[in-house]
């Protein structure tokens, strides 16, 4: 079946997810879907397999153009998507989620399910136990369950959103042998990655998103360098950068470790100084904000210590890191860090030092009148922060922090601002770490992390792989850092 | 243009529900072969026919106003407290238990057992809150099962410890001494003592939701618990005092239940008022002020239909249909508002 995409748009609000995206899919190919995060890959194939609309643009099967308003849709269609996180039924047995979704008969064929189920998996090279509880199963071997839920299903086109996160090594091989079969059988496969080195060993042509249009189209073999300039954009050259005074340590990790279900951040050792500023650079979920929340207090270190000014915090509650002089500002704005609903005023009230029991509700709007004047927030005390666009959301959360930080942790600082936005945003932060506040930020833009910070720190699946001076690094290699490679 | 808006607005919200309920109530009238225009003269008549007819509204206002403003704090916070039907139910044991108790005068007996209401109502609702904060039972869930507790433990005490001498019957405990039951306006079921604690509650839940830090923290909590902790405020300790607020009012509710109006402990000692005020907070959202009036008209329904089987030969629970019929309305005339909205954007 030939898929074509043709003038895709997608908005989420004011971002242009995908902005006249237009791509097409011939049988038997492993096609790579590449860039960024955020770039809109991910929204691209969601669009295709059902689980989005999409804004205007149009889908063509055999050059038919065809409506696909669910992933039911979809599915009959033979389009077929393996998402992120796999959306499979942990309860379950193994066998129990391989048959849902079917059609025909009422009646719960557990045998002939097994046996179908059996034929599909040493076909493609996997291996479980359907009698199993998906709960028990690895996210590799759950993706194959996903996998041939989906061929058994009848589907021709196949899609694997970030599949090499969070598996190991042979299950990646396994997978890659899996996947070159299927294409050779006539599938279609579409990979859709961050990862150069996933991209250059398994798909024979890529297109390249770079803030939701097409960058370019490449036929293997890749040249690595021009793979991370089309998904990054032009690569800067070392800038100079000012040398600011850097005072006591005020932040130590001592094989620090934090865990979470899916993913173990391995031991890290770090001292950071008073006014220092770090970027941390990685794949969106690599373990970046699991190591901005253990150093915020949020997440308890499974082993290691954390020492704030020379002060063991290790066994410390989150409210002890705030009185310490730790802030966490996390990625979602409106999600985590403000409360829809409330206003500016509200917020200030909430979230100072020292407001009384009973409510000065004048008092507090002239002080939020003057920060809004002092944090160029375009927006009234009264108005609510739902209201606000990303970059006042973002100074607004900047205008309630303490007046003395010691740390401050945030995650994608300037996402989603403008350039006027963001330069405020950083002249905000570099106030802050002239008076002596580390700053810890994590970022997908790389130029970013290389111009503001001084140290880098590279995650890659859980594991912090590389401290760098930002001063020695290109935006060049850290891409490769990042992609996998260069290490 | 902004004024019309919100206007229209308002009518969308109030007005179109309103008719709907009574539309829907007129047919299931008519179904039962009956003239709603009689039905409805007939609830007016018996909701605000006479001076005691009055009074009697107002004895199921004061219940629901209470249990409403205990409400008005969980529903701040986010917190759905089916269990405020117990927490009513655990405020009459305790005031109860206080009158077998202490032989003491009038003026100290009543303060001590209302007193005694709201600890107990408020105990009731700390164990919803435990199982909630640290056992993760859903609100619901919890107060749901502590309300079967409560049912039980109140069947328990009639028929057991504090059965009437000689046998124990479903008609309840034995009828309180003079001195502890609460005084009234002569000859009616209503007293000053019930409407004073009803207007505190109105004007403590109003200062307390909207004039301080607690209320806004209750409010940042219910929107978003994980941001609110985020920035730093206490959820567990919050949560626990809104739980308590709540389970306090109500508890003085079940108080009053059994010092004014039934003067003894009795099986259906709430009346349902408590999941009736549920309703009422569904309609109302925490919006204080208009709980008290909106409450008033659910007590008139309540009282009202009471006359429907004396005159037409109706079964009262019309009433019922009347309420519910308007909650749902209500909601769905909300629902489709924010759809609306969202396909507009």
């Amino acid at each position: 079946m030939k898929v074509e995409l043709r003038a895709i748009r997608k908005a989420f609000g004011s971002v242009r997810a995908n902005d006249g995206v237009n791509l097409t899919l011939e049988e038997g190919h492993i096609y790579g879907l590449l860039g960024e995060n955020g770039a809109g890959k991910t929204t691209l194939m969601k669009i295709l397999s059902g689980f989005l609309s999409f804004d205007s643009g149009e889908i063509r099967f055999d050059d038919e153009v065809v409506a696909i308003r669910s992933p039911a849709e979809a599915l009959r269609h033979g389009v077929g998507m393996l998402q992120q996180d796999p959306l499979d039924f942990p309860a379950f047995s193994v066998v129990e989620n391989f048959l849902l979704g079917w059609r025909k008969g009422r009646r719960l064929d557990r045998r002939r399910g097994k046996d179908l189920l059996r034929k599909w998996a040493e076909g493609l090279g996997f291996d479980f136990d359907p009698d199993l509880p998906v709960s028990q199963l690895t996210v590799g071997e759950r993706q194959q369950l996903e996998i041939v839920r989906l061929l058994a299903l009848g589907v021709k086109v196949l899609i694997l959103d970030e599949p090499t996160t969070g598996i190991s090594l042979s299950q990646r091989e396994t997978l890659f042998r899996a996947l070159k079969a299927l294409a050779e059988g006539g599938k279609t496969v579409v990979l859709v990655s961050h990862k150069l080195q996933d991209i250059e060993e398994l798909c024979s042509r890529v297109t390249i998103l770079r803030k939701g249009k097409v960058v370019g189209e490449l036929a293997a073999p890749y040249r690595t360098e021009g793979l991370v300039e089309l998904m990054f954009g032009q690569i800067p050259s070392l800038v100079p950068r000012p040398q600011a005074a850097l005072g006591d340590p005020v932040l130590e990790l001592q094989d620090f470790c934090v865990e979470e279900k899916r993913l173990c951040l391995t031991a890290v050792t770090l001292s950071v100084r008073a006014g220092e500023v770090i970027g941390i650079a990685g794949v969106e979920g690599s373990g970046q904000r699991l190591f901005l929340q253990g150093c915020a207090g949020l997440r308890r270190p499974s082993s290691g210590r954390i020492f704030l000014k020379g002060i063991d915090m290790s066994a410390k509650p989150y409210g002890r890191f705030r009185s310490e002089g730790v802030a966490y500002l996390p990625a979602n704005r409106l999600e985590e860090g403000l409360i829809s609903g409330l206003t500016l005023t509200e917020h200030l009230l909430l979230s100072r030092k020292g407001s009384s029991f009973f409510l000065d509700r004048n008092e507090a709007r002239e002080e939020m009148t003057s920060r809004i004047r002092s944090f160029r927030i375009v927006g009234e005390p009264e108005t609510r922060v739902e209201f606000l666009s990303g970059g006042n959301q973002q100074r607004a959360l900047l205008s309630f922090l303490p007046d003395r930080l010691t740390l401050l942790l945030m995650e994608h600082p300037t996402r989603g601002l403008d350039i006027e936005s963001t330069r405020s945003v950083w002249t905000l932060l570099l106030k802050r770490r002239e008076e002596g506040t580390a700053i810890l930020f994590s970022s997908a833009d790389l130029d970013e992390i290389v111009e503001r910070s001084d140290r880098i720190l590279v995650f890659s699946g859980g594991r912090m792989s590389t401290i760098r001076r930002a001063e020695e690094t290109s935006a060049q290699q850290l891409g490769e850092m990042i992609g996998g490679r260069g290490l | 243009m902004r004024m019309e808006k919100v206007l229209a607005n308002r009518l969308l919200q109030l007005l179109l529900p309103f008719s709907l309920a009574l539309l829907f109530t007129s047919l299931v009238l008519l179904w039962a072969g009956a003239s709603p225009i009689e039905a409805y003269g007939n609830m007016l008549r018996g909701a605000f026919g006479s001076r005691e007819k009055w009074a009697d509204v107002l004895v199921a206002w004061v219940p629901l106003v209470l249990c409403g403003m205990g409400l008005a704090f969980t529903f701040t916070a986010g917190l759905w407290n089916i269990g405020i039907e117990g927490q009513m139910i655990l405020g009459a044991i305790g005031a109860t238990w206080v009158v077998r108790l202490l032989q003491l005068p009038s003026y100290l007996l009543l303060p001590a057992s209302i007193l005694s209401s709201l600890l107990a109502g408020a105990l009731w609702s700390l164990v919803a809150g435990i199982l909630r904060i640290y056992g993760k039972v859903h609100e619901i869930f919890a107060g749901l099962g502590l309300n079967f507790l409560a049912i039980g433990l109140t069947n328990y005490l009639i028929f057991g410890p504090w059965k009437q001498p000689g046998t124990a019957t479903m008609s309840g405990t034995e009828v309180f001494p003079s001195q502890a039951q609460l005084p009234n306006f002569g000859g009616l079921a209503l007293g000053p003592v019930e409407i004073g604690i009803a207007g505190m509650a109105i004007g403590l839940t109003a200062i307390l939701l909207r004039g301080t830090l607690f209320g806004l923290k209750l409010n940042a909590i219910g929107r978003n618990r994980h941001a609110a902790f985020l920035m730093g405020l206490r959820i567990d300790r919050n949560l626990f005092t809104a739980l308590a607020l709540a389970g306090g009012m109500a508890g003085i509710a079940g108080g009053i239940q059994a010092l004014g109006l039934f003067h003894r402990l009795i099986p259906s000692i709430s009346s349902g008022y408590g999941y009736l005020a549920i309703l009422v907070v569904l309609l109302t959202g925490s919006r204080v002020l208009w709980i008290a009036p909106v409450a008033f008209f659910f007590a008139a329904v309540i009282k009202g239909s009471l006359q429907l089987p004396i005159e037409m030969h109706l079964d009262s629970s019309l009433g019922g249909v009347l309420q519910g019929a308007l909650v749902l309305s209500v909601m769905l005339f909300r629902g489709l508002q924010s759809r609306m909205l969202k396909e507009k954007e």
